[in-house]
């Protein structure tokens, strides 16, 4: 049996369509939800995407925060339902507190679009078993307030129980201790600021490569829910 | 939310405003219009009084002072337009063209593509970031107009000198308004230019082309048929915002002396545009349009005007009733001839037969757009206007959409063309040593038209949706519109406003030529052809002479290269003036004529695309083509001693058509790693562009074949720009096989030397490292801008 993963669409998502084409190509099920929908339709996880949700108006991911599909979400994050936030869906999960701190405008205030190199720390989450902990990948950042930020004893905290998934190995943001990822303490609700569905085909991956890093956050979930 | 149609709308502002009627123009023939204060000129308003025979009401008046405008009637340049269509090349994949919103070509399969270029030079100067933003939002709804997804935007960009203080406020506003508007969209940004001469300080060239893809079976029309079918306003609530921009500010020179004539410039909502563009192809993936069409230049007078007009040509009869006081107002106290004249951004009209208005509002509901019924098709042959049930427009709408002025403008050669191009670049010092052309390599590849232009590009996406294959960075942006068949489509803009200043015939077919070679060089066929026309002021003889040699040169190439324009744009009045210090002295200056030229290609396998960069040390390198002495509007000539003159390269379309053949042919049989045009910088800049890019070196040894065409000297080897020229790297195995396809079709071919090492080294000259040329080329723009 496949796995259903559900993908988010908010007015103002963007890369929607990647997610659920990197879910399709790995293998899994796409489901593609709407953001007045609190029913999830079975879906066994979800996906949030990038994008500017309601425009990014007021603060990014804070509209968001109150649509119908966020409240079935955030219940099912706190039951265990694995959660993956790209970016503006990252920005979302803080915003919804199921992740702590958040994402403040890039230090050299542009919108940076660029393959970023990473370290995955932690293969413990639902989203990251398929890596190994120190691997390097290359994964495309684009964002203008992708800047990961939280007060002292959080990012302490975060360190301490394993709980930061990625580091930038060269910070492109400023983001505090070089902060690309992070998860919840139960594993299953992780935030990434980078774009792992842009790093999953050959043809349209970063140039020049490694051009489908991105794949093992899509293969981790799949082989976790499969084999549940 | 979406409101059903509600005479109470709009009250506050009934009370406080006697609205012209068309009953009151009839009884005061006297009474004295600013039409000079709106562009018109005084036969123009006479002529507008002969069509309704009385004088317009104020409204009426403010419809035609934006509809004759120079932006929207194409008054001064449609005598030469005409050429695209009397010498357009017989093809069969045409399914649209010039006319309606962009031009449609068949790609193969069910699928069409739409695609056009447009400027937003204007406004982009007032306000950089809101300018060249709203140029995104407003090309890109033409080709949503069309039935069409939007799938991706390129920018061509043109700016004063990199290092002037005006420079440094407009380009940074103009970078971050493309990204901050197409990145909202959801649209990656997969090519243009950015360029900078002082010609263009004061008025910097924001050009925008959008594509996009349908099937066939879903092409829109722009057209309002069906007496008893009902106009749609939807979308964004009509402001106070561009009123008059369309003829004001295209219309006439910034600081001319008159009274300011600046309006505030079009505020662009991308997160409205976004969902407008969800919202309307659920709309057509239903098939509840009759017609359809965007407000863009002249908002709802120049909506309503061509969705009538052209209904009426299209079914023989029509007409349309329009209730304008239900148009919904994002400020209550507009009027209706603000309300005409509006470019309030993000807004669409259609038509939709009465049985399909109720799932069209649930559809708007969905997407929270705002749409109201605000009028009806007619039989009447008339377009009318009510404002609160007394009549406020009753004009033929074919006399404003389509029977403009048109203006044989005078033009003749300037007296000064034939001393430019005596001004030959044959006396300026050369390089002569090693070391000077290897200081000659670092000072080009650093200079601001050549430097690498990352820190512009890292501020647009280029990914989002996932299709692109090449964008930034290669000789065109490419995209995968099937992910079955890997059927694509590829796309480049060229143009050179030192060549065209030269020789506007020349310059012109030059530009194609580029654009054509580009998309070859990505292994491409190239099919159509869309182009933005940016010149001076047309009332200026000599500039209307650049503008007719311009056009002529390009309708007789398009011609040659099989490739017809589609749609595009014209920009006059690119002007402003100069201080008397400044070059030339006082008085209005022209920007150099540059026409910008867009050219779609369509590739069977995107999986067969050709990179630039060279990826395999030992594949040997190829120079195809005839090298010149051409220096004329070189970029040698331009940063090295800042000149300009003589005579640009000579233009072959034919071997341009043989070149394209054998890279396509090259690119089909597997037989190149990379193939890379030559054109700004000559062929030294193309090995070391594909060298940065591949991480890879090159040792280049200039045969004798390529020497003995240019006297023997290295210099014009490296750095000539001759065209139908190009470079490609072949492994060793496939070396023999291309060189006998080259020979067999009558291709100059010359082996120039092998990718191979960490440094670009011309033997017996120089030799570059890589880090140092990596250096030179990528300091530049951070130093400038960052």
């Amino acid at each position: 049996m496949s796995a259903r993963i559900g993908v988010v669409t908010f007015p103002g998502s963007q890369d929607d369509q990647d997610a659920l084409r990197a879910v399709a190509l790995v293998g899994a099920e796409p489901v593609a939800l709407w953001h007045r929908d609190a029913d999830l339709h079975q879906v066994d996880a979800v996906i949030l995407p990038g994008g500017f949700s309601y425009g990014d108006y007021l603060r990014a991911g804070a509209i968001a925060r109150f649509s119908p599909v966020m409240e079935a979400v955030i219940t099912g994050a706190r039951e265990g339902l694995p959660v993956l936030g790209i970016c503006n869906g990252f920005q979302v999960l803080c915003e919804s507190h199921l992740l702590p701190g958040a994402l403040i405008r890039n230090g050299g205030l542009l919108f940076i679009n660029r393959d970023e190199r990473l370290r995955i720390e932690s293969t413990t989450t639902a989203w990251t078993a398929d890596y190994a902990v120190g691997q390097e990948i290359l994964i495309p950042i684009k964002n203008g307030e992708g800047r990961f930020t939280a007060d002292e004893h959080t990012l302490d905290e975060l360190a301490a129980e394993g709980r930061i998934v990625a580091r930038y190995l060269d910070n492109p943001n400023g983001s505090a201790r070089d902060i690309a990822g992070i998860a919840n303490a139960a594993g299953n609700v992780v935030g990434l600021m980078p774009h792992p569905e842009h790093a999953v085909e050959e043809l349209t991956g970063p140039y020049p490569g490694p051009a489908t890093d991105g794949l093992p956050f899509f293969t981790s979930i799949l082989k976790q829910l499969v084999a549940a | 939310m979406t409101t059903q149609p509600s005479p109470a709308q709009n009250t506050s502002t009934a009370h406080q405003y006697t609205a012209d009627t068309v009953e009151n123009a009839a009884a005061t023939p006297e009474t004295e219009q600013p039409y000079a204060a709106l562009g018109v000129k005084p036969d123009e308003y006479d002529r507008i009084r002969e069509i309704l025979g009385r004088r317009p009401t104020s409204s009426e008046l403010a419809m035609y002072s934006v509809m004759w405008s120079e932006h929207c009637s194409y008054k001064s340049s449609k005598v030469h337009l005409k050429q695209f269509g009397e010498k357009a090349p017989e093809v069969d994949f045409l399914l649209v063209g010039p006319g309606e919103n962009a031009g449609v070509v068949d790609v193969g399969g069910d699928l069409a593509v739409t695609f056009k270029i447009e400027s937003h030079n204007h406004p982009s100067y007032v306000e950089p970031y809101q300018g060249a933003a709203t140029g995104v939002g407003g090309i890109v709804r033409d080709i949503l107009t069309m039935g069409a997804r939007p799938i991706a935007v390129m920018d061509p960009l043109r700016f004063g000198a990199a290092d002037a203080p005006d420079t440094h406020r407009v380009l940074p506003g103009v970078v971050r308004g493309i990204g901050g508007y197409g990145n909202s969209l959801g649209l990656p940004n997969i090519g243009g230019e950015v360029v900078f001469d002082p010609c263009y300080a004061g008025n910097p060239l924001v050009n925008a082309l959008a594509v996009g893809v349908m099937k066939k079976s879903e092409i829109k029309l722009a057209q309002a048929h069906g007496p008893g079918n009902k106009v749609v306003l939807f979308g964004a609530r009509t402001g106070g915002d561009g009123i008059g921009g369309a003829s004001v500010l295209a219309s006439a020179t910034f600081d001319d002396g008159r009274p300011s004539k600046r309006p505030s410039v079009q505020v662009g909502d991308p997160f409205m545009e976004k969902v407008l563009i969800e919202c309307c192809l659920e709309i057509f993936a239903e098939d509840l349009v009759v017609g359809i069409q965007d407000l863009g230049a002249a908002g709802l007078s120049c909506a309503t005007t061509e969705l009538a007009a052209a209904g009426m040509v299209s079914a023989g009869v029509g007409g349309m009733d329009v209730q304008l006081d239900l148009a919904p107002l994002r400020d209550a106290t507009l009027v209706p001839e603000e309300i005409l004249m509006s470019e309030s951004q993000e807004r669409m009209m259609a038509v939709v037969t009465p049985a399909n208005v109720e799932r069209f509002f649930e559809l708007c509901e969905k997407w929270d757009v705002t749409a109201t019924v605000i009028g009806t098709v007619t039989d009447t042959g008339r377009l009318r206007m009510t404002w609160h049930g007394a009549t406020i427009v009753d004009v033929d709408p074919r006399t404003l959409a389509h029977q403009g002025p048109v203006y044989h403008r005078p033009y003749h050669r300037p007296d000064w063309q034939d001393g430019l191009q005596a001004d030959t670049p044959d006396s300026l010092s050369r390089p002569k040593t090693g070391e000077e052309l290897r200081e000659t390599v670092l000072r080009l590849l650093a200079s601001p038209n050549l430097a690498d232009k990352r820190w512009v590009l890292e501020q647009y996406d280029h990914r989002v949706r996932g299709n692109t294959v090449l964008a930034h960075g290669e000789d065109s942006g490419m995209l995968r519109l099937d992910e079955e068949s890997n059927l694509g489509i590829a796309l480049a803009t060229d143009g050179n406003g030192r060549y065209t200043k030269l020789d506007p015939y020349t310059g012109a077919q030059l530009a194609l030529a580029e654009a054509y070679r580009n998309v070859a060089a990505t292994g491409a066929r190239p099919l159509a052809v869309t182009d933005c026309l940016n010149f001076g002021s047309p009332e200026d003889p000599e500039v209307m002479w650049q503008f007719a040699e311009a056009t002529r040169g390009l309708a007789d190439a398009c011609l040659v290269l099989g490739t017809p324009v589609t749609g595009g744009n014209v920009s006059f009045y690119n002007q402003t003036q100069r201080s008397a210090s400044s070059a030339g002295g006082p008085g209005s200056q022209a920007i150099h004529p540059t026409p910008i030229v867009g050219v779609l290609g369509v590739i069977d396998d995107v999986t067969r695309r050709i990179r630039l960069a060279f990826e395999q040390d030992g594949d040997i390198l190829l120079l195809l083509g005839d090298t010149r002495d051409e220096f004329g509007g070189s970029e040698w000539a331009h940063v090295v001693h800042g000149h300009l003159g003589g005579l640009p390269p000579k233009v072959d379309l034919e071997r341009e058509r043989l070149l394209a053949e054998v890279l396509i042919a090259g690119s089909r049989d597997g037989m190149l790693s990379a193939a890379h045009d030559l054109s700004d910088g000559g062929l030294i800049q193309a090995i070391v562009e594909s060298a940065l890019r591949g991480g890879r070196g090159a040792r280049v040894v200039l045969p004798e074949t390529v020497l003995d065409q240019v006297n023997g000297d290295p210099f014009v080897a490296l750095f000539s720009e001759s065209a139908g020229r190009a470079i490609v790297a072949v492994p060793r195995s496939e070396e023999l096989r291309f060189t006998d396809m080259c020979r067999f079709r009558g291709l100059p071919v010359a082996r120039i030397g092998v990718v191979d090492g960490d440094a670009v080294e011309v033997q017996g000259h120089f030799s570059l490292p890589l880090d140092e040329l990596r250096r030179a080329h990528t300091r530049t723009f951070p130093a400038l801008f960052g």
